[in-house]
């Protein structure tokens, strides 16, 4: 019997599972690499023989090459993962989420400040839906 | 025999320890996240504790996705501070109690709590920022006032341990400690949260009412919070707001009945909210001060 994901209703939120975990290993174990500055090093002289060392599929390979953020965590990629990718181009966490929010950094770092993005209207996908967001 | 006197919960947003290393805790934008531990770090150095067990989650940096363990204990000698894609934080190498950390392992596991065992392992922000705040700042020429045994958590792949198991593992470490023959006080650190959502479109979700209640319930409902299913963290706190299960295995490591010592809630640090609590158990009026 399927395990019953009760989390597939939030709104905006991909949430890192086992089946994602799967799906994004060899796209995880990329980004991952980069945290070391050797393996920089040499993703930044040469994006595509570095990227030929893992075995992760051409949709997840585009998008580490187009930096599609959100796509990257579609494809089953971890936000911690991803963010070292981000950390390699000199992308903080805080500009990562204005990316990935669509706001824009200054939009995004403004609604930190004032206290963050408030939970009513947020806790369901029809709640998004009925605002026309997706 | 050796003693849990107090418990600690304290987020380890990475940014906060980037604020210390770079000296920027005076400008607008952090005074007031590092103003709370002011009372924190005075608390601390009355406490004296002999050992910290510091629970927290690694993020990717020993435990990629080839390998999740979701619980692993440091039984290593000492621990160096990682290099997590920006250097190694310039803080002091974390020294264990070694000889503790193996008699933990040893009762945890006859406990019915089957640890990983950690003989080698360099520790990240998550290890490291709960210290830099409750101990001041520290270069890599000092040392920390006291050893450290460390408990990673698995919070990055879904799922994390139940708060319930983490609120009775809290309660095995509690009887391997007492079960130590050496006269020490321990504090232990539940670390991570508060409501924060990194990732996708609903990130920077903060839920100050939620958190409020999780802090509250610590001292008045433990047992009822802790059987706070994952869906409701993930909901009501953000996708790595379930970290605060973390804080289960430091309740569950005291008195039933504690005292609430100090409390600390700030937005924003980074994408988190930032909290912090001191409970302290009853029979150590010295610490409950």
């Amino acid at each position: 019997m399927a395990l019953k994901k009760d989390y597939e209703d939030i709104p905006g939120t991909l949430v890192f599972d086992a089946d994602r975990g799967r799906e994004g290993y060899h796209l995880n174990q990329f980004c991952i690499s980069l945290r070391l500055q050797g393996n920089r090093d040499a993703f930044n002289a040469d994006e595509g023989a570095y990227l030929d060392r893992y075995p992760m599929t051409a949709e997840q390979r585009q998008a580490v090459v187009d930096r599609d953020w959100n796509r990257l965590l579609e494809l089953g990629g971890n936000i911690y993962y991803t963010s070292k990718l981000g950390a390699n181009d000199g992308i903080t966490f805080q500009q990562l989420a204005g990316l990935m929010t669509g706001m824009g950094n200054e939009a995004y770092r403004k609604m930190m400040v004032d206290g963050g993005r408030p939970p009513d209207g947020n806790r369901y996908q029809h709640e998004w839906d009925d605002k026309g967001e997706n | 025999m050796a003693r849990i006197t107090a418990g600690v919960g304290c987020s380890h947003v990475p940014a906060i320890g980037v604020a210390m290393d770079l000296g920027k805790t005076d400008e607008p934008y952090w005074a007031p996240c590092f103003a709370g531990f002011e009372k924190s770090r005075e608390w601390i150095k009355d406490a004296r504790p002999d050992v910290v067990f510091l629970v927290y989650n690694d993020h990717c940096t020993v435990f990629d996705a080839s390998f999740i363990p979701t619980f692993a204990l440091g039984c290593a000698a000492e621990f160096a501070p990682a290099d997590e894609g920006w250097g190694p934080r310039p803080v002091p190498v974390v020294r264990n109690h070694q000889v503790m950390a193996s008699h933990v392992a040893q009762s945890l596991i006859l406990d019915e709590f089957d640890m990983t065992i950690m003989n080698e392992m360099e520790v990240d922000h998550g290890l490291t920022v709960p210290l830099s705040l409750m101990f001041g700042d520290l270069g890599v020429d000092d040392e920390w006032p006291c050893l450290v045994i460390p408990l990673c958590v698995n919070v990055v792949q879904y799922p994390a341990p139940t708060g319930n198991r983490c609120y009775n593992l809290g309660k095995a470490i509690r009887r391997a400690v007492e079960s130590f023959d050496e006269d020490l006080k321990v504090v232990i650190f539940g670390t991570g949260g508060m409501s924060h959502q990194l990732q996708y479109k609903r990130a920077g979700l903060i839920n100050k009412e939620w958190d409020t209640q999780f802090m509250d319930r610590l001292t008045s409902d433990p047992v009822g919070l802790s059987q706070t299913p994952h869906v409701e963290y993930l909901r009501e706190a953000g996708s790595e707001g379930v970290e605060l299960v973390m804080w289960h295995i430091m309740r569950g490591a005291l008195d039933d009945e504690v005292d609430e010592v100090h409390r600390h809630y700030h937005v924003p640090a980074s994408n988190t909210a930032v909290g912090h609590i001191i409970l302290a158990n009853r029979e150590y009026p010295g610490v409950a001060k």
